[in-house]
């Protein structure tokens, strides 16, 4: 999994990004390079920041200060709609009142209609996405009847379809129980590897972070601790916080007892 | 001896209780009902059927019809561009926006009309520029109509507001980010979302706006014909002695207001995620 | 670069907001502000005396004691039958309940008007209720007692509507604890259940006596409109914009509107302190 860095093309920059909500600073000075076709995981607990700097990303929320470029355009001037940023929800977000298909169809149907691909071409894609997150044959079922794992793969296979030009994820595996959640995990990875889409996952799970990204960054408190490659994080944590995170981690998250993990409230 | 659970109530109480609710619903509320229909059937079917055929009833129905018509479409469309608002959006003195759009119901309907009248009326601030223009606002379909709306002001925005709030904006965050404009993301995500809300929402206001009496009452002058809604034409009626008139303009009022507690429990039973579970008014 | 951050609110992705809070501003502000502020200029052309004068009137005075007397024993009425009709229809169960459960809200759904005649007829001295109540020596009609009658039906909906969502979601353990603890039923229902109930059993009376203070058709008809009897404040401000006598409509209007917003206020505050509770 160790890759060359260098190879990679120097793509979505974040520069001193900071927000405040109303009574408490979100994000206090963010800045980070995530190459092209990278995969980076921001993992901290809650409160950290990491879930507004993804919705930063995704054009959901906007800094106070700072700024934010991708394959080198002002990615701040670009509204949400036109960012083609995949951006998948905690709680999956989809549209309770669509079939699965009409949720994966969406981004495709609501395309000016000179963009838009036709009808027999948007079927052909769904069909297509539907075998990408395994679940075919599920096209006319509603979210609600369907597990946990399986809206989980439809809100990807929805992000997925506008083609994305980087892909969003937060906490995607939070409301999923163990077993499911290690599935997903390795499928999301060889997804990845085979789509080459750069891709921001969320979570406070560090044992995941550390076995899905190429790159992580530990956040405190609005703050990057720490930002490099999973061993070089292992092997020398820079901050008391990063050290503690990364000990207590395990426990927190049941590396040692497997049948612990992911029983923690998501 | 037949055990009971320490949370029921002692069989002699709960009749007692039982007893009472269903008396004071029963005399309070279904007897006064029954009344309606009793007094306006009391000298036969017929008599009633043609009440309803004078021309004067006639056209309080259409007048009602129409007042309906306008108003209920305009609060409609307020209801969900403030909903929207609020719901969606984060913003300073939202609580008190809030607040504003409630102030109508606390209001006595007899002042709800006033406000126009002193606005409007001949001794009003536009009342002598709108007596030289020659438009009649009070004593007039548009006062009237300008009353209703205002009355019924908050019915569909207190409905859809909780109900908005409550789904969050995670459906419209992702149709944005799937590329949906601003239209296509309340047509096509928000509206299905929130439709049995704004159904519900239109029938109550619906409801109170081809209901209202004392705010009607106070800009539409009583010009038989012309400017009496139905409500209005009953108590024309009944204070002319007309008995059977007025009650068989009550009862078709007395039918919508079954036909509307109907559907609203119909509505509540089906739905009830898809409507604001508040149940205040 | 930095985005430009409005102080007074978040900037957000999805679109609109302009559009909506423009509309939303602009409606209020011609259907309610701009009428209301109409009403609330208006009675001080003689100033605060001629303001009080009218207020003082001895008709007046007394359609305002009627109105806010009526309107308040009224509200008590239902603060008792309100609980007891919500407890029936949320903790037990008998056939038909449903069908009166959705009664509770005729008169929110009535015309006021029909209402008013309906009451008045049953009430009157040859009425279903109104001859076998005269036979006891009890007036209902054309009496001061009509117009809480009718001020006690139309509040009726707001008490039950308020307690019964609570009363609902309430747990059961607290009884069970209190039961545990050796206390009888009716300590039960009276120390823990009904305490718990009393921030929405004071809303919905509250809500009830703001409806009546204000209400009109449904009294009118049953309440005989006898001057300084049973004449209530919105009836007065009818017969003096009749009189073409404005300033003297609006003094009574502005003062009944000043008693909306203190219900209001009342009312915010209620909801702050159940917030505060929870």
């Amino acid at each position: 999994m160790e890759k060359d860095l260098t190879e990679f093309v120097m793509s979505l920059v974040v520069d001193s990004v900071a927000k405040n909500f109303e009574r408490f600073p979100a994000l206090n000075g963010v800045s980070l390079t995530v190459p092209q076709g990278a995969f980076l995981a921001l993992v901290g607990p809650s409160g950290s920041g990491k879930t507004t700097l993804l919705r930063i990303l995704g054009g959901l929320e906007f800094p106070d200060s700072g700024t934010v470029r991708f394959a080198d355009i002002n990615w701040l001037e670009v509204p949400a709609r036109q960012r083609r940023a995949g951006f998948v929800f905690q709680q999956y977000a989809l549209f309770k009142h669509m079939t699965v298909e009409k949720n994966i169809a969406f981004g495709l149907t609501v395309r000016p209609r000179h963009e838009r691909p036709a009808k027999k071409e948007i079927h052909r894609r769904v069909e297509e996405l539907l075998a990408l997150v395994q679940l075919e044959g599920l096209g006319k079922r509603y979210p609600n009847q369907l597990s946990g794992g399986q809206r989980q793969r439809v809100a990807l296979a929805r992000a997925l379809a506008i083609e994305p030009r980087m892909l969003l994820l937060d906490e995607p595996f939070g409301a999923l129980d163990a077993k499911v959640r290690k599935e997903l995990r390795v499928w999301l990875r060889a997804l990845h590897e085979k789509m080459g889409i750069t891709t921001v996952f969320v979570t406070h799970d560090q044992e995941e972070a550390f076995a899905l990204a190429d790159l992580v960054a530990i956040m405190n408190k609005g703050r990057i601790e720490q930002y490099g490659t999973p061993a070089d994080v292992r092997r020398s944590p820079k901050t008391p916080f990063v050290a503690e995170f990364l000990e207590t981690g395990p426990q927190r998250n049941g590396l040692l007892p497997p049948h612990a993990v992911g029983s923690h409230p998501a | 001896m037949k055990r009971r659970y320490p949370t029921q109530d002692h069989p002699l109480l709960r009749l007692l209780l039982t007893v009472i609710a269903v008396s004071v619903i029963g005399l309070f509320l279904l007897l006064p009902l029954a009344t309606v229909f009793s007094q306006a059937l009391s000298k036969g079917v017929v008599a009633a059927l043609e009440a309803l055929k004078e021309p004067d009833a006639r056209s309080a129905i259409w007048l009602t019809l129409l007042v309906a018509a306008i108003a209920v479409p305009l609060n409609a469309v307020f209801g969900v561009a403030a909903s929207w608002a609020i719901a969606k959006f984060d913003f300073r003195g939202k609580q008190f926006l809030t607040t504003l759009i409630d102030l109508p119901f606390s209001i006595s309907p007899v002042v709800s009309g006033l406000i126009y009248v002193l606005i409007f009326g001949l001794q009003g601030w536009f009342g002598e520029s709108l007596r030289d223009a020659n438009i009649k606002i009070i004593f007039a379909l548009p006062g009237i109509v300008l009353a209703t709306v205002f009355v019924t002001f908050p019915f569909v925005a207190r409905e859809l507001i909780p109900l908005m709030v409550d789904q969050g904006r995670d459906e419209e965050e992702a149709a944005t980010s799937l590329g949906a404009s601003g239209w296509q993301t309340f047509l096509r995500v928000t509206l299905p979302n929130i439709k049995w809300g704004l159904l519900y929402g239109v029938l109550l206001c619906n409801a109170r706006a081809m209901g209202e009496f004392g705010a009607v009452s106070v800009v539409s002058g009583h010009i038989r014909g012309l400017t009496n809604t139905m409500p209005l034409h009953v108590e024309v009626l009944y204070n002319d002695y007309q008995y059977v008139g007025a009650f068989a303009i009550a009862s078709v009022l007395a039918l919508l207001a079954i036909v509307t507690l109907v559907l609203k429990s119909l509505l509540e039973w089906h739905f009830a995620d898809e409507i604001a579970a508040t149940h205040r008014h | 670069m930095n985005v430009a951050v409005s102080r007074w609110r978040n900037p957000s992705a999805l679109p609109g907001f302009g559009l909506s809070l423009g509309f939303t501003l602009f409606y209020l502000s011609v259907i309610v502000l701009i009428p209301i502020a109409a009403l609330i200029i208006r009675p001080w052309s003689a100033g605060f005396s001629g303001f009080w004068h009218v207020l003082s009137d001895h008709r007046v005075l007394a359609a305002l004691r009627l109105s806010f007397g009526g309107a308040a024993i009224a509200a008590l009425i239902n603060a008792i039958t309100g609980p007891i009709i919500a407890w029936v229809l949320v903790r037990y169960s008998f056939p038909g309940k449903r069908i009166l459960d959705a009664l509770i809200d005729l008169p929110f759904a009535l015309p006021t008007a029909v209402a008013g005649i309906a009451l008045s007829t049953l009430y009157s001295t040859n009425g279903w209720l109104g001859e076998p109540l005269s036979h006891l020596g009890i007036r209902v009609a054309y009496n001061p007692l009509g117009v809480v009658l009718a001020l006690t039906f139309i509040g009726l909906p707001f008490v039950v509507r308020t307690i019964q969502p609570v009363l609902t979601d309430l747990s059961r353990e607290p009884e069970e604890a209190a039961a545990t603890l050796g206390a009888s039923r009716f300590q039960t229902l009276t120390r823990v259940v009904l305490p718990s109930l009393m921030p929405a059993l004071l809303t919905g009376a509250t809500l009830a006596f703001a409806r009546a203070v204000g209400e009109y058709g449904s009294v009118i008809f049953i309440a005989g409109n006898i001057p300084a009897v049973s004449e209530i404040a919105p009836l007065l401000i009818i017969i003096k914009l009749e009189q073409y006598d404005y300033a003297g409509a609006s003094a009574i209007g502005v003062l009944m509107l000043g008693a909306s917003f203190v219900l209001i206020f009342a009312l915010n505050l209620l909801q702050n302190w159940i917030g505060e509770r929870r």
